[in-house]
């Protein structure tokens, strides 16, 4: 009886609030503020607000080229793995206070995260395409480059919190070395959903649409609706490390949505402020820049933790 | 029709993707199809997106009276635009293949090869022009997947300063204008 109720709460979790039925409209609305807000700071008027929902109907119902062998089924697959490890990661969040959780579900929460990238790099290389190979190129070096930032980072929170659990994470009060983890977190984000001065692995000016060049239609439409999954996974893991400990379940909610909200816009506005750097400077950026924050943070954790 | 067909219908209306192709202009059509996705005339109201892969596309934008070099990987592209599509020829070249006609190095007009929906003329169109023939495009898309009906080719009207029927942004410009010399 415990367990079906414990698998009940699991599937609520994974499906309603803040899995799909929640995360994907939210994915939607996150696609539309990024363009609006980029078109807005660009003096333009931007696409109507259901535009990222036509999108996703109208490639529903494109057809796809033939696509024959391995390589055929592996890129069909490739697409819905992507999604599928984005609403995991989604569904994961402690949004609601005492919404369950388990020790170590902070990675889980983490390699689902990475997934859809390991994605986008498998289905660049196994779409044959030139334009494909050289961005999935990309996308591993830049993903080897951040990830060591972005996992530190997290490791000196959860390191000075004693704790590897979302839930307890997240009602912890917060600390000064909690923010600089949280500082080094969002420097991470741009390169994690290729938004501007780090957009290399897409950068439709040089390598058309980089490892997505050869999908179209409905696969096309899965790996949208992963990326913008992928924007509410990341920005609400963002929004629990920042949020203070809140008992009511409708603050905590509106509270985690008004974050998310606000983390998006400022991630739109440095995306349309910035243009593309190359990809030797931003792996010089994060490996010389970034990391001695990183690895400051969580040097600290360890002797706080040691001296407690 | 019903709801699912009724939503795909209005989605293909609102989200043209295009996919731009030179084929053997002379850049000012060109230039002018960027211009229309810049922020004075904002084609990305009506959802369009100029998109690197045709493999994306939903309409075809060529430009240029077609020249020998360019045939192959026009119907290479076309082929490679995944339906429903639409083509928006732009500019008089791939309709008439304009003052270049005649000429040796040229395999034109533009419907030889593939076929078109939708003729922008103007050497080069406003960008006002192309935005209102994408749209059409879009129209025809949406038209043609729900009812699969062959749908004749469209030819725009010239729009601009001085000719019939102009666009509230040139009838706008003249009145500035006016208001400038007065």
């Amino acid at each position: 009886m415990n367990l079906f109720l414990e698998l009940q709460t699991a599937l609520a979790r994974l499906l309603i609030f803040p899995g799909l039925l929640f995360a994907v409209p939210a994915a939607w609305f996150f696609l539309w503020v990024e363009r609006k807000a980029v078109a807005r700071m660009q003096g333009r008027i931007g696409p109507p607000f259901m535009q990222p929902f036509f999108d996703f109907i109208k490639l529903l119902g494109k057809s796809t080229p033939p696509r024959s062998g391995i390589a055929g089924i592996l890129m069909r697959a490739w697409p819905l793995i992507a999604v599928s490890a984005a609403a995991g990661a989604v569904g994961l969040l402690p949004v609601l206070p005492a919404s369950g959780g388990f020790q170590g579900d902070l990675i889980l929460l983490l390699a689902l995260l990475e997934l859809p990238s390991m994605c986008i790099i498998a289905a660049g290389f196994s779409s044959g395409s030139i334009f494909g190979e050289i961005g999935s190129a990309r996308e591993a070096v830049l993903s080897v480059s951040y990830n060591i930032v972005f996992l530190l980072a997290i490791l000196s929170i959860a390191a000075s919190q004693h704790t590897f659990s979302l839930q307890a994470l997240a009602q912890l009060p917060s600390s000064p070395l909690r923010w600089l983890g949280i500082v080094a977190i969002l420097v991470c984000l741009p390169a994690k959903l290729h938004l501007n001065p780090f957009s290399l692995p897409n950068a439709e000016q040089e390598i058309y649409s980089g490892p997505m060049t050869e999908y179209a239609g409905p696969e096309l439409a899965m790996w949208e609706l992963s990326h913008g999954l992928e924007w509410v996974a990341a920005t609400g893991l963002a929004a629990t490390l920042i949020a203070p400990a809140l008992t009511l379940w409708w603050v905590a909610a509106l509270v985690f949505v008004a974050l998310t909200f606000a983390i998006v816009l400022l991630l739109s506005v440095v995306a349309a402020a910035t243009a593309r750097l190359q990809i030797d400077t931003t792996v010089r950026f994060y490996w010389q820049c970034t990391l001695i924050f990183a690895v400051l943070a969580v040097a600290s954790a360890l002797f706080m933790r040691f001296r407690a | 029709m019903n709801l699912w067909n009724r939503l795909m219908c209005y989605s293909r209306r609102h989200s043209p993707w295009l996919f731009h192709m030179n084929g053997g202009s002379c850049n000012g059509c060109d230039i002018e199809l960027i211009a229309s996705l810049t922020p004075r005339y904002d084609a990305e109201q009506l959802g369009v997106r100029l998109e690197g892969s045709p493999r994306h596309a939903d309409i075809l934008c060529i430009t240029g009276p077609v020249t020998h070099n360019a045939v192959n990987a026009i119907k290479t592209v076309y082929d490679q635009v995944c339906g429903p599509k639409a083509v928006v020829a732009i500019g008089s070249c791939p309709a008439t293949t304009n003052v270049f006609i005649d000429s040796r190095t040229l395999d034109g007009p533009l419907n030889r090869h593939v076929p078109v929906d939708v003729f922008v003329p103007g050497c080069p169109p406003r960008p006002d022009a192309i935005i209102q023939g994408v749209a059409k495009a879009a129209e025809i898309l949406a038209e043609r997947a729900s009812k699969k009906l062959p749908v004749a080719p469209v030819v725009m009207p010239l729009v601009g300063p001085g000719c019939e029927g102009a666009c509230a942004c040139s009838a706008t410009t003249e009145k500035k204008n006016e208001e400038v010399q007065a």
